[in-house]
């Protein structure tokens, strides 16, 4: 089989180079001083002086922050406090209820924006950033909810147990045994909904409402229209912002999983969000 | 109401339902809710100009016969086929092959893998932009080594889109099998070399059919989204390439017609329904491989 082995890695290495060159290349040229994307002129930080002196960017950049933070606690809540409570009761509806809430992640993108769009219209709701925070905190809860389950699975019950047993009421059990055994789950979790909902472009583009842009409604309207090193340099900041939220969240995962389970569940966990 | 036959009498139970509560609420109104004003929406009637009319109809759905749109759909239907093909013979390899490595390695290639994967989609869309483009990367390369002495000004055209839309989604796929392909007993592939079956047999028949489950989930979870990705086929493809999600957008902002737009999106969710049960016919499962 060792010459196999060989093949192995460099089938691997060659998709993974083409799986990152269209990331490096976005970063290279933001650092470019020609204006011509494909020349390359020299290094420049001109493009991201330009951009942060970009009054309209500035506020996409607040509305993209406003609307991720909100949806994604609001999806903490949510979503920590059911997976929590179905641990306890099981009621018939459990499962129906489970799966329409995870259906956000699972029908294509665009019939959850047209649906929001048209359902929020139905209802004469103004478009703009309610629509916004409503329509993200859906598809942000299953993220929640599927970490925080992910990680009640692993845990030791007999702690919450015996807690019981020496006369703690149940609501004790879950203040100060539960959820602070499920806090890193708790914040991962928020971190992911979090990035998925600053990154969203599609659902957006429908619910959002004239005057409110987010970040990558921002982007993709100027990727239609033309390119400039701008969104170059303004893609490297997301990119950056982007990698230390995802590397936050999987150093929180890892701390869980050298106490609970093998660390083959941290994957899992990751595998089974997407 | 439903609270009294499943909490039978334990201490805090009403706290237990307050605590599930929101999540009721919320996936009522808003994912139940709007799901089923979708399906009611696509048996109205479009009013004139703005607007819709309460009358039932099936118009819309008759609609989607018209060649003009069934044409989108076969059209949306080939490029997805194309993609999943595609997908499946670059990821189908890399998941399996991933499976085979060290504990450290597959750890640290998952890990290389999740970076693009968290990254936004448009950031790696635009670097497409950049290599396809004329006089791009691509074309630079090209040139440079002298394979062309022209541009090929690949940037809105239907390979462009392809190239864009196997990217996007190769991770679902790559996933998926590595971790059909993770369970697999490799000491089996041993044994049935050891007995003296070829490489190609133990292929099709140990390393395929157990690691089937991976593929068809992979296939379903690239598939199905691959004909919805508007915005793929509107950066790379410059509106040349139209699917079906480009179809829904335009009947939505375009065209105003949101009962078709509506009954468009019923008909592309009960494709996705009837894949998903084919799923799981043939693969005997409740889940999806590398969903959970």
């Amino acid at each position: 089989m060792k010459r196999y082995q060989k093949l192995t890695y460099l089938y691997l290495s060659v998709m993974m180079l083409l799986l990152y060159l269209p990331i490096v290349l976005v970063v290279v040229y933001s650092f470019n001083e020609s204006k011509i994307t494909s020349v390359w002129g020299g290094f420049s930080l001109q493009w991201y002086e330009l951009l942060f002196r970009d009054q309209a960017m500035f506020e996409a950049l607040k509305n993209s922050v406003i609307l991720a933070l909100s949806s994604s606690l609001l999806a903490a809540v949510i979503g920590t406090l059911a997976a929590v409570g179905f641990t306890r009761i099981k009621p018939w509806s459990k499962g129906v209820v489970e799966y329409v809430s995870m259906l956000p992640i699972m029908i294509p993108e665009i019939i959850l924006g047209m649906v929001f769009m048209a359902y929020f219209a139905m209802l004469g709701l103004r478009f703009g950033m309610l629509t916004l925070v409503l329509a993200h905190t859906a598809f942000c809860i299953p993220y929640n909810y599927m970490t925080v389950k992910a990680r009640l699975v692993g845990m030791d019950k007999s702690l919450g147990e015996a807690a019981r047993d020496l006369g703690a009421s149940e609501v004790r059990v879950l203040f100060d045994i539960t959820l602070p055994l499920l806090a890193p789950a708790v914040l991962s979790g928020t971190l992911l909904s979090f990035a998925m909902s600053f990154d969203d472009v599609i659902i957006s583009l429908f619910v959002t409402g004239v005057n409110v842009n987010t970040l990558p409604i921002k982007i993709y309207t100027q990727m239609k229209t033309g390119v400039t090193p701008e969104i170059n340099a303004l893609c490297t900041v997301i990119l950056g912002a982007t990698l230390m939220l995802v590397f936050f969240s999987s150093v929180l995962h890892r701390s869980r999983a050298v106490k609970s389970q093998p660390a083959a569940g941290d994957d899992a966990v990751k595998e089974e969000l997407k | 109401m439903a609270g009294n036959n499943s909490i039978k009498g334990k201490p805090y139970g009403h706290s237990l339902w307050l605590m599930i509560l929101p999540l009721y609420l919320f996936t009522l109104a808003l994912v139940a809710g709007p799901l089923l004003y979708m399906v009611i929406l696509s048996f109205q009637t479009r009013a004139e100009g703005w607007g819709i009319v309460n009358q039932f109809t099936v118009a819309n759905y008759i609609n989607i016969f018209e060649p003009v749109y069934l044409s989108t759909f076969v059209e949306s239907f080939r490029l997805a086929i194309l993609c999943t093909v595609l997908i499946i013979l670059f990821g189908y390899p890399f998941g399996y092959l991933m499976a085979t490595l060290s504990p450290v390695w597959k750890k640290r290639v998952m890990m290389l893998l999740m970076i693009p994967f968290w990254t936004s989609s448009l950031i790696r869309l635009y670097g497409w932009i950049i290599v396809f483009r004329a006089n791009g990367t691509l074309d630079q390369v090209l040139m440079g080594l002298g394979i062309r002495d022209t541009p090929l000004k690949l940037l809105y055209t239907y390979p462009a889109v392809v190239v864009g839309m196997v990217y996007a989604l190769i991770q679902f796929m790559i996933l998926s099998v590595y971790s059909s392909a993770e369970k697999l007993d490799f000491s089996l592939l041993e044994a049935a070399r050891d007995l003296g079956a070829s490489p190609v047999q133990v292929f099709f028949s140990i390393t395929l059919k157990l690691t089937m489950p991976g593929l068809l989930s992979g296939v379903i979870l690239t598939f199905i989204p691959s004909m919805g990705l508007f915005f793929i086929a509107d950066i790379l493809g410059g509106n040349k390439v139209v699917l079906v999600g480009s179809l829904i957008q335009d009947q939505l902002m375009k065209a105003h017609n949101w009962p078709f737009a509506a009954a468009l999106s019923v008909a592309l969710m009960l494709l996705t329904t009837v894949l998903i049960f084919l799923y799981k016919r043939i693969t005997h499962t409740t889940e999806l491989e590398g969903m959970g």
